[in-house]
């Protein structure tokens, strides 16, 4: 057996203008224009998209899950972020 | 299509001496996580027994997958109608979509896809027992789809709550398709049922030659299954495979009744007090012969994959080669 050199592509599909492009999955091409034609056959066969993003699987950067108290929990304390935060009137209106 | 776990009983009792491991602080919290219904993805941690249970489990899964389009496409050549003939290409590109799906979800656990087909084509990986049997007429093709994929769905279904996110995903776009193949597949035993006397004598051959082999796609009994229990400790696995396999006969027996069809169990009756069917003694010698590779077509399949994958590699190459010419004129300019 031959050894593939063919990379890894993640693949994000718009399923319809309006939308932004979700990670739907990978695929494995030798290019860019290989990996789009891949991505159609593999994750549009019932018209599920409008327009197609690849990209290859190394060049993401990915934040880690081992950080993500330090990342995310300053946010969790900040409840004066949301408008539920402030008490005011019922009778005043429009806000 | 489906999946499994095929091990031998000496092969699990091997690979569960493997796995006990010492638990950690760690082990204990990714219990706790699992215990709360999270998903696993592909950066967090997992224990190593988890990884490797999910990769055989999965690639297991995307060989069936593969291997599945072979009892198939055999047929495709022979459709009695472009209409018929238009629906089973659709249904194999499809199987060879699922396969790749979770090819996919297995890489987001370390693995290249490159060794796990390597892993089939050197006979090291197993595959679904059901695509060791022979499609013998065109009826087969409706009997695939009706019963293999309707064992499939049965068994997938609970598979898209599987606690690793890429492989819930996966399962959760095979089943949107899986549905489509359970159906057509009816639809042909339909019109075959409702045919010449000859053309109803092979839709009952048929569904006697596939009702067992079937059933016995769920898997060994609960008894004898023993990696059943850490699998659901895991929310790997979410039902057991006595419960799947019940659940698909209580389903399927009305729609054989609804063809006019007799389904070949003499013990099969309705059981009024537990709300289920009762079935008869499946053959489990046969089941772990085919699982030893001795089933009808077992040779044949291995071997087709590999001429194929063979056959297509000046493609690979020829692809390989036009991206590297692309990358040299892109870089000199």
């Amino acid at each position: 057996m031959s050894s593939n050199t063919w990379n890894l592509f993640e693949v994000f599909i718009r399923s319809k203008n309006g939308m932004s492009h979700k990670h739907v999955g990978s695929v494995h091409a030798a290019d860019h224009k290989m990996a789009i034609e891949n991505a159609r056959d593999l994750y549009t066969r019932r018209g599920e998209g409008t327009s197609i993003w690849v990209i290859q699987s190394k060049d993401i950067v990915a934040s880690d899950p081992g950080e993500a108290a330090a990342l995310f929990e300053p946010a969790v304390d900040k409840v004066y972020r949301h408008p539920t935060f402030y008490d005011i009137p019922k009778d005043v209106p429009n806000i | 299509m489906y999946t499994t776990d095929l091990r031998t009983k000496e092969q699990k009792s091997k690979d569960q001496q493997a796995e006990i491991a010492p638990v950690t602080g760690d082990d204990v919290a990714f219990q706790a996580r699992i215990d709360a219904d999270e998903f696993i993805e592909p950066k967090d941690f997992m224990p190593d027994a988890y990884r490797q249970t999910l990769i055989r489990q999965i690639a297991q899964h995307a060989h069936s997958e593969i291997v599945g389009m072979l009892p198939e496409g055999n047929w495709v050549t022979r459709a009695p109608s472009l209409r018929r003939k238009l629906i089973l290409i659709a249904k194999i590109q499809d199987e060879a979509g699922h396969g790749l799906y979770l090819y996919s979800a297995a890489e987001t656990l370390g693995v290249s896809r490159d060794e796990l087909v390597q892993q089939l084509h050197e006979g090291k990986a197993k595959y679904s027992t059901i695509f060791n049997y022979p499609s013998l007429n065109w009826a087969d093709i409706g009997a695939i789809g009706w019963l293999v994929d309707g064992a499939a769905i049965t068994n997938q279904i609970p598979l898209c709550r599987t606690s690793y996110g890429p492989y819930a995903r996966a399962m959760v776009r095979v089943c949107k398709e899986e549905s489509f193949h359970q159906r057509q597949g009816y639809e042909l035993m339909m019109a075959m049922a409702n045919g010449s006397e000859a053309q109803k004598a092979m839709a009952q051959d048929a569904l006697n030659r596939w009702w067992w082999p079937s059933l016995m796609m769920f898997g060994p009994p609960d008894a004898d299954s023993t990696h059943t229990a850490q699998s659901m400790a895991w929310k790997i696995k979410r039902f057991t495979n006595d419960e799947l396999r019940q659940r698909f006969i209580d389903a399927t027996v009305p729609q054989a009744e609804a063809l006019g069809l007799a389904i070949p169990d003499p013990d099969l009756k309705w059981n009024e007090a537990e709300n289920r069917y009762d079935f008869g003694e499946i053959d489990w010698t046969e089941f772990w012969s085919v699982v030893r590779g001795k089933g009808l077509c077992a040779r044949d399949r291995v071997s087709e994959r590999v001429r194929a994958y063979d056959e297509g590699a000046w493609v690979r190459e020829a692809a390989e080669a036009y991206s590297q010419k692309q990358n040299k004129t892109a870089n000199v300019a």
